[in-house]
């Protein structure tokens, strides 16, 4: 193995991209070959480096010695005096001000408010995806050892349902259970699957998993392999995410050299190997029968229930889906044991949850928190209040799972439970935070027509729901609703609800009722009185429609 | 006419290499339908009629899939293509705005490409980077944090 002196990162979110991190990497790159260190310094690209201050930022190690704003002007400096001579550039350095976890002001504040908490992302960011060497050094493999060497599949699957994990992708199913399930499932061949398809509009916390710790992702559907008793595995990736792919495929090959995929792993008669397939565009291949059906090579219609893939997934065989977030725990709760994963999050729903934070804020970005953290608390200390001051006025959880919450609720503890209680859903972690400019007729018509998009069309209450409710919230915002069709636009929302095959259908009706429940006034003085209460609908022009397909 | 046969000869030979890379199989259709689809911009429905051939996957379902996922064509695409996310999380903090403008200075309904096919405009749902929306790609380049000022200059990018 080789031993390098020091790593530089470069941050490498769309916001450095934007900034010009590309350059700064082949900066340095450049740079260092012309100050002769390639064999004793590498320079990686990183994702969330975890602030949302500075970009593009760069990371030295060891010293740890964070740089930014970096320009390419900056590069030869650094190389020269920091990674040549060994002096640290204070005035190149960035402020100490909020860097996740260590953050200063939030250090003074211990105790009195929610630190982050990095379980998922623990590594992201911090090591280079790209090199198995690396994820080994972070702990990397040696919950893979542990499970091949010391544990029993029951006891593995009894450590997971110990640990309460319960699934990131937004229903919230238990995982162990769900382990459980294809672990008696009956057949010789099993499947392991992890679902990447994130697709729902404003999360992207599979993407920085998947780019900054691949590793893991691997390292957990082995363990989950073996706890199943299932011997090929697959990890359905959404077509967009290039870099994802990319970053995977590379993995799994470091991975086999080294041995930790492939035949007899750990000298153990256990075997398993991961593919990689890519996704072609469609939100509803993140519905786990969908999905199945489209790795199979069919369009992407899901399946009807029961049987469920537990018992006939892939193909027909017993199959093992889990989300990349629920996966990324594992190697973790494993390492450490479900008791310390418990002191995490609340009683029923222990652990974190990355969330996406998004809207009319003055941060937004990727944060993990202990479940259990109020959006008060989300939007007063991670994302630094609302821009421009303005009022907070409803959050919309993200996606089809997702729900509409209004500011009576921000101080609702967010666990799976305490918002099931108060009648909404997490969802699939995104937080889309609007102010008071935000009309809720207009960021209803805008739900609706995604999922009158993406509805596969399989199932008539969905096809026709989605599209029929689209065409009223459209007339509502061009000030051609009428009050009988707030009635009709319920009944679509129940029939959505009872009646269609999939989630998303049973979900797409979730706006309509919650602006309704929540904003019934705002959504009648459309008809009423024809204006749109925060002046964003138009209230007579046409609204150019989007074809179906694109 | 010769033209014509030279370009489905080569069609054929491109087709040919795809599906022997990935293996004639049911499983590998979506896999060789995006490559030629990345490959050629779109998918020609001669391609299709190979692709069937020679999987032996009949071709109604092909067509069948090839229709069903966004990042598949049947249609041939301008020169450039702009993707233009209008999901939620875009459309609340300004993308209304920006899409206007693109409207405007294109002159083109969302699906719709130029006539002199320098240009075609598409909606798209979320494309994972709401963290600096509105955004928009314009073939592989992403644009995040637009404002409808900067559309003139980045259209003028690729002039």
């Amino acid at each position: 193995m080789k031993v390098f002196r020091s790593m530089v990162l470069v941050s490498s979110d769309p916001q450095s991209m934007l900034h010009g991190a590309e350059e700064v990497y082949q900066r340095f790159q450049a740079e260092i070959k012309a100050f002769g260190l390639e064999d004793e310094v590498t320079v990686s690209m990183v994702g969330d480096i975890g602030r949302h201050d500075v970009f593009p930022l760069v990371i030295i190690y060891p010293e740890a010695v964070t740089y930014g704003p970096v320009g390419v002007e900056q590069v030869r400096p650094i190389v020269e005096e920091h990674l040549y001579k060994g002096r640290v550039i204070p005035e190149y350095q960035a402020s100490v001000r909020e860097l996740s976890g260590r953050i200063a002001w939030l250090n003074a504040r211990k105790g009195t408010v929610p630190a982050e908490q990095r379980i998922v992302l623990e590594r992201a960011g911090l090591i280079d995806p790209t090199s198995i060497e690396d994820y080994i050094l972070h702990d990397g493999y040696s919950a893979l050892g542990k499970v091949l060497t010391e544990m029993t599949p029951i006891d593995v699957i009894g450590e997971i349902q110990k640990s309460g994990l319960k699934g990131r992708g937004g229903a919230g199913f238990p995982t162990g259970l769900k382990w459980s399930f294809v672990s008696k499932a009956k057949g010789e061949k099993k499947y392991v699957i992890c679902n990447a398809d994130e697709s729902e509009p404003g999360t992207f916390k599979d993407r920085v998993i998947l780019e900054g710790d691949p590793f893991s992702i691997l390292e957990a559907m082995t363990i989950a392999a073996f706890a199943v008793g299932a011997d090929e595995g697959y990890i359905y990736v959404r077509g967009e995410y290039a870099l994802a792919q990319e970053r995977l495929v590379h993995a799994i090959e470091q991975a086999r050299e080294y041995g930790f995929l492939g035949k007899d792993l750990f000298g153990t008669s256990f075997s398993f190997d991961i593919h990689v397939h890519s996704g072609a565009g469609a939100y509803i291949c993140g519905e786990e029968t969908a999905l199945l059906e489209s790795i199979e090579g069919k369009r992407g219609e899901p399946r009807i229930r029961p049987p469920y893939p537990t018992t006939h997934g892939l193909w027909g065989k017993p199959t093992l889906i889990n989300n990349v977030e629920t996966l990324a725990n594992v190697p973790a709760i494993i390492r450490h044991g479900a008791e310390w994963y418990r002191q995490f999050g609340t009683p029923s729903s222990p652990g974190t949850k990355v969330y996406t934070v998004l809207g009319n804020v003055n941060v937004t970005g990727l944060i993990e928190v202990p479940m259990g953290i109020t959006l008060r608390e989300v939007i007063a200390i991670y994302a630094r209040g609302m821009k421009n001051n303005r009022a907070f006025k409803l959050a919309q959880t993200g996606g089809s799972s997702g729900s509409v919450i209004p500011a009576s609720l921000q101080d609702t503890p967010m666990d799976f439970d305490s918002y099931a209680r108060a009648g909404v859903s997490l969802g699939s972690g995104a937080l889309l935070i609007c102010d008071e400019d935000t009309c809720v007729v207009d960021l209803a018509r805008v739900l609706l027509n995604f999922f009158r998009r993406e509805s596969c069309g399989k199932c008539t209450p969905c096809r026709v729901g989605t599209e029929r409710a689209w065409q009223l919230l459209k007339g509502i915002s061009k000030g051609q609703g009428a009050l009988k069709d707030l009635e009709e636009l319920l009944e679509l929302s129940d029939n959505l609800y009872q009646l269609s095959n999939c989630g998303l259908g049973q979900t797409a009706g979730t706006p309509i009722r919650d602006i309704l429940k929540h904003f019934r006034a705002e959504v009648e003085a459309h008809i009423r009185l024809g204006v749109c209460p925060a002046g964003v609908c138009p209230m007579h022009e046409e609204i150019p429609a989007s074809p179906v397909i694109a | 006419m010769t033209d014509l046969i030279v370009l489905k000869e080569s069609l054929s030979e491109l087709v040919k290499n795809v599906v022997e890379k990935h293996g004639a199989s049911r499983a590998e259709l979506i896999p060789i339908l995006n490559e030629i689809n990345r490959k050629l911009g779109y998918l020609p429905s001669y391609a299709l009629e190979e692709v069937a051939r020679l999987t032996q996957i009949p071709k109604s379902q092909v067509f069948s899939v090839a229709t069903f996922y966004q990042m598949l064509s049947t249609d041939e695409m301008g020169e450039h293509v702009i993707r233009f996310c209008e999901s939620a999380p875009c459309h609340v903090v300004g993308g209304r705005q920006v899409w206007q403008r693109l409207q405007e200075e294109l002159h083109l309904q969302p699906g719709q490409t130029s006539p002199d096919r320098k240009w075609t405009l598409v909606t798209v749902s979320c494309l994972g980077v709401c963290g600096v929306g509105p955004v928009l790609i314009v073939d592989d380049d992403m644009y995040g944090n637009v404002t409808p000022d900067m559309i003139p200059e980045i259209l003028a990018r690729y002039a």
